[in-house]
């Protein structure tokens, strides 16, 4: 009796496969029938404005009929994901890339986009990703990034009368000796101004520290390649890896946080201690406005947050402005049907030209835009925003590049940060970390060829 | 009976088969033809040799360092759990009140998922250090020793159990007439007890050695490998390079036919050697 029953029961089971299987290929084959009119599948990068892409994508369908698809990647798991999407026959049809390295990744994918309104309409054509005469990646936003600071809390510092230096504003500040003495001396008088700290932490948690490797490693990496007058290289001599130490350290040492702790920390860590006023600057983009103020409790003033260039203690350094760039390029899947690759671009024209596309890029995802049909009123009002902003349009500033882009790959990142733990944590020297760093650039350079 | 069996073999079997084959057998054999391919997507390969084997070993250290990291955590690992278990279960087979209870809570850690538990010995470990200023990424022998006793906390209760069956299987006449000849309670145990439960070691043995192998979420959760890749085990390795670098995926791929060679070998030694210790009663 028993022994019956279990065979009935695994009849059932064997059953419900073959009918789930049969069901699965019923559903594909009426989604094939529906795409003459070409799909859009989008695979977002930024988990944080998942809800926003969903959004525009109901509502493109809703005026144009088009079917779009949004997937967001889980954080740093992009690569992982595109890599497993595209193998299917359900591709993205666009996709994203971080720039020159990444399109060495995915050329085989990237279509040229040359002959589109949308590379038309990029201001600056030097930012797209070219290979040859084409242009594969258009970039779809423009980011700054440097030191945030809480006017605030600067001013009550410069209003001190015992303080060590002579200048009256956080403007003022034009060089690293001048921010490490401000630095240095607000550290000593930290109880007296009410803050934990001058920085935040200096988050060094591993897929925490991009902020270091990447972003803070940028400057160095900007000045070796104007010295030298290119804009990649196999061999990294790490010119100035000095400097970075200088701000480096300056970080670590005058932060709210003890170096050997800085392992256990997070960027959104490093974003709540300034937004509740316990540090008062940390480095960070424009993008990290929305965290500020969406910390509970924020105490920062929307008129009080402003951008510092990063001094690294170059000479003539009073002329260096923010980092300002994109790693975020556009790409169409050139292994999808004329239809969908025509979506695909209908769709992203449609999100920088229309009016509720705009609003919603502006409004939403708060980007500054880097296209010519985005009049000076459809910019994003943000503080951060507006102070990238003005600092682009500063022209006796010198904006520095994102040269990160060229960095050779993603474990050569993870590798710097992990060296960066190693010396926050004591364990590692100075110039044991800078001899692997120019050793695995070279590695990694030959590897991902 | 037996006709009809054989009549309706492949009718019963065949949906088996198939699932068998397509969920099994053909990836594992387009995995291994994959291990000597370079590739991004799987389905367009290009036919490399060997260059993926030498470059797994040739590129940097990572590999062997995981392996080496691996191995220490599978013999301590190992022996600490089973030595727990064992000592666990011949407490709660000794008719102690509450027997019951202790045997439950024991075997509970064991139905919490991985990356649960990792992310729970996380923030206790973290706690605990950080009176010392120290956190779980501060040194790598952290990183080592929370694993040890993650793992000790989440398989020693599942041990215990298999050890409390073979202990209640071991016939009394024999510890009664040991005891009746004179032998000590060390004496019994190490004469008649252990040899009797020596099916029950070698399971447990084979499980804790092989689940030490083949460890990936307790791994990911609680250090990720971090610092600096010190801590990353073999399982979290091969996923590293095939999904964290392009280009490297074949590499990854041929780590994992490897690390699939190693452990088969090991637990097939390790399963001789224990079952030649088995004894009959």
């Amino acid at each position: 009796m028993k022994k019956k029953l279990i065979s009935m029961l695994m009849i059932l089971v064997v059953a419900a496969i073959y009918l789930t299987g049969c069901g699965d290929s019923d559903s594909k084959k009426a989604s094939n029938d529906g795409t003459k009119k070409g799909k859009v599948y989008y695979l977002s990068f930024k988990p944080e404005s998942d809800q926003i892409w969903q959004n525009i994508a109901k509502e493109y369908q809703k005026e144009k009929g088009i079917e779009v698809k949004v997937v967001t990647a889980a954080n740093g798991t992009y690569e992982q994901t595109l890599k497993s999407e595209i193998a299917k026959s359900d591709a993205p049809t666009l996709f994203q890339i971080n720039g020159p390295v990444g399109y060495q990744n995915w050329k085989d994918h990237c279509l040229d986009l040359k002959d589109t309104d949308l590379y038309s309409w990029l201001i600056d054509k030097n930012m797209a990703v070219k290979d040859g005469d084409g242009v594969y990646g258009i970039p779809y936003v423009v980011e700054g990034y440097g030191i945030i600071y809480n006017e605030e809390i600067m001013d009550k510092y410069f209003a001190l009368s015992d303080k060590a230096v002579d200048i009256n504003s956080t403007s003022e500040i034009k060089s690293f000796d001048m921010l490490k003495k401000v630095a240095e001396d607000m550290t000593a008088k930290k109880d007296k101004l009410g803050i934990e700290g001058v920085f935040a932490s200096t988050s060094l948690l591993p897929g925490d520290d991009w902020r270091w490797q990447t972003h803070l490693a940028n400057l160095p990496i900007y000045y070796e390649y104007k010295d030298k007058g290119i804009n990649d290289t196999d061999k990294l001599e790490f010119k100035y890896a000095e400097n970075f130490k200088n701000i480096f350290d300056l970080y670590i040492n005058n932060s709210c946080t003890k170096p050997q702790m800085l392992g256990s920390k997070s960027v959104v860590d490093s974003m709540a201690e300034f937004a509740l006023g316990k540090v008062a600057m940390v480095q960070n983009g424009n993008w990290g406005w929305s965290q500020i103020a969406e910390t509970k409790g924020n105490v920062v003033k929307e008129d009080k947050v402003k951008f510092l260039p990063i001094y690294t203690g170059m000479p003539e350094e009073e002329k260096q402005g923010l980092c300002i760039g994109t790693e975020n390029f556009f790409c169409i899947n050139s292994k999808a049907s004329k239809e969908d690759q025509q979506a695909s671009i209908d769709f992203i024209q449609w999100l920088y030209n229309s009016d509720y596309g705009k609003k919603t890029v502006t409004n939403d995802l708060k980007f500054i835009s880097p296209f010519s049909t985005f009049k000076d009123d459809e910019k994003p009002t943000d503080p951060l925003a507006k102070e990238v902003i003005k600092y682009m349009s500063d022209t006796s500033l010198n904006t520095v590049s994102w040269n990160f882009t060229s960095f050779p790959s993603q474990t050569f990142k993870d590798n710097f940060g992990a060296g960066l733990l190693q010396y926050a944590n004591g364990k590692e020297s100075w110039d044991d970390l800078k001899a692997a760093v120019i050793k695995d650039w070279e590695a990694e350079k030959t590897a991902t060829k | 009976m037996q006709r009809t069996l054989k009549k309706y073999f492949i009718v019963f079997t065949l949906p088996t088969l198939i699932a068998f084959a397509i969920a099994f057998v053909i990836p594992f054999v387009y995995g291994i033809y994959l291990s000597f391919c370079s590739f991004t997507t799987v389905t367009d390969t290009k036919w490399v040799w060997f260059d993926n084997y030498i470059k797994a070993f040739s590129n940097n250290k990572e590999f062997l360092n995981a392996l080496w990291f691996t191995a220490k955590f599978a013999v301590v690992a190992l022996v600490s759990i089973n030595v727990f278990a064992f000592l666990l279960s011949l407490a709660l087979t000794r008719k102690i009140k509450g027997t019951n209870i202790f045997r439950t809570i024991f075997f509970m850690p064991n139905l919490i998922g991985g990356i649960v538990l990792g992310y729970i010995w996380q923030c206790i470990i973290n706690g605990v250090l950080s009176k010392f200023d120290l956190y779980l990424l501060s040194d790598s022998k952290y990183g080592f020793w929370g694993l040890v006793i993650l793992m000790n906390w989440q398989m020693v209760g599942y041990m215990m159990v298999i050890y409390i069956a073979a202990l209640q299987n071991v016939p009394s006449d024999l510890l009664d007439a040991a005891k009746v000849d004179g032998a000590g309670a060390m004496q019994r145990l190490r004469y008649i007890t252990i040899p009797m439960v020596m099916p029950s070691i070698t399971i447990c043995t084979f499980l804790t050695l092989s689940n030490s192998f083949k460890l990936f979420d307790q791994n990911l959760a609680l250090t990720a490998g971090a610092p600096a890749k010190q801590t990353q085990m073999l399982a979290l390795d091969i996923y590293n390079t095939f999904y964290g670098r392009n280009g490297f995926e074949g590499v990854g791929q041929a780590k994992a036919v490897m690390f699939f060679v190693l452990v088969a070998v090991i637990a097939f030694t390790q399963l001789r050697f224990t079952r030649s210790r088995e004894v009959e009663s």
